[in-house]
């Protein structure tokens, strides 16, 4: 015998909202929409910061990069006595990092040329980096074939390049660039290696003109020698030279402890040794932690909406269940009247709210799971659902039911079985 | 007075209602005994204290002052839960305008009073099958109350109200809302169950309808005002025994 198991009160929940199929649908849309856009919103905070992290994290997160930072025009020094302006980081900044900061294993000196790269009739304007062997161990980029910069080739200026991935292909796209002589400038340099892709490092801006942004890569006393100190812009009418020794520091740290430390010492030594601030302390282990907190916040504010919605969902429910108390007032009568006891009918309106929620529920999760989909495709957005969403959803869409259903169901349990039945 | 075993007593029963700030006296100290297998019929004008009492002897309603045992258990001091468990063991009702539930099936109101009790009777579906068959409706079963006649949903009813074999079956105006013919059917059909030892109470305001019944509780100003015994109701028994 059927007794008013929890199974057939389902069963008869679900049949009462069958009977009034427009308005239960209609009703679970605020908690459909409210479910989905939880689960779509944490889907694509969570890749986007995923995303941001793991840049800052191939940039390397013990690494200390410090940069030159060209300051305003009338604050360049020299700026109206000569035609040379002159600021950024030194030589001498390189050594005292290397040599004398603790806490550094090794200080990586970069220098960035404006030059032309050619190979036959393929013309680019990459980042052209002069710097030292040392540089895909600190920066840890992969060789996809040949080598990378040697001491030897420092020793001995030798005419030799490596290139990036998105330049080799670009100047040589069906063939190896290996042993390729490359123009770079003026001059030839053999190219004796390719890296493997990956995002550009740092923010630096592509040279002008540079219609595929990538890097070459010279040995820094090479370069030295066949371009000098002082580089030539050409902007459109005028010419513009500035002096700068070095672009970029790359300092790495013995450990993640060590970061914060030289940190504060770079800064403090280039405040000391630099009269205007003509370079920038980039510590990718702070903006790791700053994009963590930022994602915090970006998930607080994405949840607060969402919330929000999923109140309103609630509201929207109750609102309809309380009509429908009202609405079908008799029939609780005539369940009183044939001896249903407060808790049936309690449990009976309960059920039937929770049944439209979960049901706005589940459909919301597969909704929420869609939206990610559709959005890393036509956005070309990455987006990463992290198992709690759907189940976070899921308890919350119930427990909206149980929250927003009680309030009617207790309101009908506690009418009067002589009025009730009277009620038409 | 003595006979078969009481299964309604109502002892001094008075039932007040507020409106306002003056009272109603709806029952006024009504003492009755109705008997296992008695059929009656409850009349009186209106206001004469009929749906009250109807209200009192189903349990719905609680008598301000006085007694009323239903097959010897005191309902007075019963708590919601209780009293509705009562309910749904010796209460039989039958209303004017059917009151089944609209999404279920005939079988499943049928099964209606049984679901509600704490223990129900392991053979509730059969015995709802063999009421379906006996009030006419076995072909039926599977129907929405949308789809049956006004007078196959009473019959419904009228198996609903029986499922639980209850102590006194309480017909409100059952045939009201009926046209003649399907009417004298289902007080044939009270007739039949009263031969079979139901104990049937009928409230009505119509004087045919009341005498059909064995014997006829007159009310007025919430008291009894008359007891009549029926021939023609007896003889009516008879001739559809």
């Amino acid at each position: 015998m059927r007794s008013a198991s929890l199974l057939g009160t389902v069963r008869l929940g679900w049949n009462s909202l069958l009977l009034h199929k427009l308005r239960s649908v209609l009703t679970t849309l605020g908690v459909l929409f409210g479910v989905s856009s939880v689960i779509a919103m944490l889907a694509i905070g969570e890749g986007a910061s995923e995303e941001a992290q793991e840049q800052i994290r191939k940039l390397g997160s013990r690494n200390v990069i410090l940069r030159s930072v060209k300051p305003p025009e009338d604050l360049v020094r020299g700026a109206e006595s000569s035609r040379v302006s002159s600021y950024g980081l030194t030589a001498f900044d390189h050594q005292r990092v290397a040599q004398t900061f603790p806490g550094v294993r090794r200080a990586v000196p970069v220098r960035q040329l404006q030059q032309e790269v050619r190979l036959h009739d393929r013309v680019l304007n990459p980042r052209v980096l002069a710097t030292v062997p040392e540089y895909v161990d600190v920066t840890g980029r992969p060789l996809s074939e040949g080598r990378f910069i040697s001491a030897e080739d420092q020793q001995r200026f030798t005419n030799v390049c490596v290139l990036g991935y998105e330049v080799a292909r670009h100047l040589a796209p069906f063939e190896s660039p290996l042993g390729k002589r490359i123009k770079i400038g003026a001059d030839y340099f053999t190219c004796v290696g390719v890296l493997l892709p990956r995002v550009p490092l740092g923010t630096d801006q592509p040279a002008p003109g540079a219609d595929v942004t990538g890097e070459v890569f010279l040995p820094l006393e090479t370069a030295k020698r066949w371009f000098g100190e002082i580089q030539v812009k050409i902007r459109s009418g005028s010419r513009e030279m500035e002096e700068v020794q070095l672009h970029e520091i790359i300092a790495e740290c013995e450990s993640d402890e060590a970061v914060p430390l030289v940190a504060a010492a770079s800064r403090e030594m280039l405040a000391r040794n630099h009269t205007q601030q003509d370079y920038e302390v980039v510590v990718p282990l702070e903006q790791l932690l700053r994009a963590q907190e930022t994602k915090r916040i970006f998930t607080i504010v994405l949840s607060s909406i969402a919330a929000i919605s999923l109140l309103v969902g609630g509201i929207g429910i109750m609102n309809v269940m309380l009509a429908t108390v009202t609405e079908r007032t008799r029939e609780i009568g005539i369940r009183r009247a044939l001896g249903a006891k407060k808790r049936h009918i309690v449990t009976q309106f309960l059920v039937e709210t929770v049944v439209l929620s979960i049901g706005g529920g589940l459909l919301g999760i597969a909704l929420g799971l869609l939206i990610p989909i559709g959005v890393e495709y036509w956005a070309n957005m990455r987006t990463i659902v992290t198992p709690t969403a759907p189940i976070l959803a899921f308890v919350i869409s119930a427990g909206i039911g149980i929250v927003f259903g009680l309030y009617p169901a207790w309101r009908a349990a506690n009418m009067d079985p002589v009025e009730a039945l009277r009620h038409e | 007075m003595s006979g078969p075993e009481p299964v309604a007593e109502l002892r001094d029963v008075t039932r007040v209602y507020r409106m306002g700030s003056h009272e109603v006296r709806a029952l006024d100290g009504l003492s009755f005994t109705f008997r296992k297998g008695e059929y009656w019929s409850i009349m009186g004008s209106s206001g004469s204290g009929k749906s009250t009492l109807l209200n009192l002897l189903g349990c719905i309603d609680r008598a301000t002052s006085g007694s009323y045992k239903v097959r010897g258990q005191e309902v007075g001091g019963l708590d919601d839960d209780e009293l509705s468990e009562l309910r749904s063991r010796e209460i039989g009702f039958v209303f004017q305008s059917y009151n089944l539930i609209p999404q279920l099936d005939v079988l499943e109101n049928i099964l209606v009073p049984l679901f509600y009790q704490d223990d129900p009777p392991a053979d509730g579906e059969e015995r709802a099958r063999m009421l379906a068959e006996r009030v006419g409706l076995g072909a039926r079963l599977g129907h929405r109350p949308m789809e049956l006649s006004g007078g196959q949903q009473q019959r419904v009813a009228i198996a609903r109200a029986l499922v639980n074999d209850p102590a006194i079956v309480l017909a409100d105006e059952a045939t009201g809302n009926l046209d003649s013919k399907t009417a004298l059917e289902i007080l044939a059909l009270f007739d039949e169950l009263h031969a079979e030892g139901k104990t049937i109470l009928l409230v009505t305001h119509e004087a045919k309808i009341g005498e059909r019944a064995e014997r006829t509780l007159r009310l007025r100003d919430g008291r009894i005002d008359e007891v009549v015994e029926n021939r023609a109701g007896l003889t009516a028994a008879g001739g559809g025994a």
